[in-house]
């Protein structure tokens, strides 16, 4: 039986899909079979981020309409095996997704897989609601400022009220922090929230923390989750998120600036 | 003179200010966790009909509803005016 995740967060552009699709990715490439599914219904993008776009025939929606089968839809990774990718529609509105008909799709893939990630819409509505409601875990996804902050704080009320386990009374759904697009130089400069600051206010686990990172940009334009790019700060970062994920216990790193050395210092820093 | 100004201003960090305010604003939105739907609205209207009676602030009357057991309880606050 999977486990159900959802990446949230509220907010838009923080890096959601980004995130869903290098955890996604690190997951599989531990041998966890899972597949990745993007509500983001009218607005879909995780297609783009895992560089499958080309390969989409049928969606999420169609399977929910009846108008194909789960292995219809289902886009089988090209890097990865265990991988799976289950694309949002492009074309219909929000509505097309019923709650019983997301219900029926997870139940399937719950079966088959270790792992069921949800790639959630930004904002609080039906969209963000559903991606949400049968999640085991969530990854809240927060940028080192405040108004995602704020969003984050929102979100995590949602999760503690309107998700399956909530009003089942069953276990909470649990809780994580990933902390994206941290700048230990801002922070020092003490223009940027600290790291302790956000954990104090949203007060939950920290899954990892990603750094501002020239490494995501370059995956998302070619389409290659940033797992793939194993020895940059971003994919480092990322695989020990995974690791905390599957319950390892990996010391935190790239929460500090880096110590500049003179070459650096008189020609730049060097590529990360 | 003008580097003078320069190396006196000191530049105010702005993080801890961010904190703060985010501090305030996530503990107003816990306390709205949970509540009906209908208590932004109520308070709205609680606060028309006072100042029906007495000239008060838009945030004079705080609610507050606290589920026990088998009741609940609203909580009113008034804050009036010195004469």
């Amino acid at each position: 039986m999977a486990k159900i995740i959802v990446v949230t967060s509220g907010k838009g552009g923080v890096g959601k899909t980004t995130s869903a699709a290098a955890m996604s990715t690190g997951l599989a490439l531990r041998g966890k079979k899972t597949v990745v599914l993007d509500f983001d219904v009218g607005l879909r993008n995780l297609d783009l981020v895992m560089g499958c776009e080309r390969r989409v025939v049928y969606d999420l929606v169609n399977v929910i309409q009846g108008e194909a089968g789960l292995n219809q839809a289902l886009i089988r990774d090209k890097r990865v095996d265990n991988l799976f990718i289950l694309p949002a529609s492009q074309t219909r509105d929000k509505e097309a997704l019923t709650p019983e008909g997301v219900a029926e799709v997870l139940a399937q893939l719950k079966e088959d897989f270790d792992y069921v990630i949800c790639d959630s819409p930004a904002g609080i509505e039906s969209g963000a609601q559903l991606a949400m409601y049968h999640a085991d875990e969530a990854v809240v996804v927060t940028n080192p400022e405040i108004s995602s902050v704020r969003d984050s704080d929102r979100i995590l009320g949602l999760l503690s009220a309107k998700t399956r386990r909530a009003e089942q009374a069953d276990e909470p759904v649990r809780e994580h922090l990933l902390i994206t697009r941290y700048n230990p130089d801002r922070v020092d400069s003490g223009d940027m929230l600290t790291l302790d600051d956000i954990r104090e206010i949203l007060a939950i686990d920290l899954l990892g923390l990603i750094p501002e990172s020239e490494a995501v940009l370059r995956a998302s334009n070619q389409g290659v989750p940033v797992t793939h790019d194993a020895e940059s700060d971003a994919g480092l970062a990322y695989a020990d998120a995974i690791s905390r994920l599957i319950g390892e216990d990996v010391p935190l790193r790239f929460h500090e600036a880096r110590k500049k050395g003179l070459l650096s210092r008189m020609f730049g820093g060097g590529h990360r | 003179m003008k580097l003078l100004d320069f190396l006196k201003r000191e530049r105010k960090q702005s993080a801890p200010v961010a904190k703060e305010r985010l501090q305030i604003i996530v503990a107003h939105q816990r306390s709205q966790q949970g509540q009906p739907e209908y208590m932004p609205k109520l308070e709205r209207e609680l606060v028309e009909v006072i100042r029906r009676y007495v000239d008060v602030d838009d945030d004079a009357v705080q609610i507050s509803m606290d589920s026990e057991d088998s009741c609940s309880v609203l909580e009113l606050n008034v804050t009036l005016p010195r004469e």
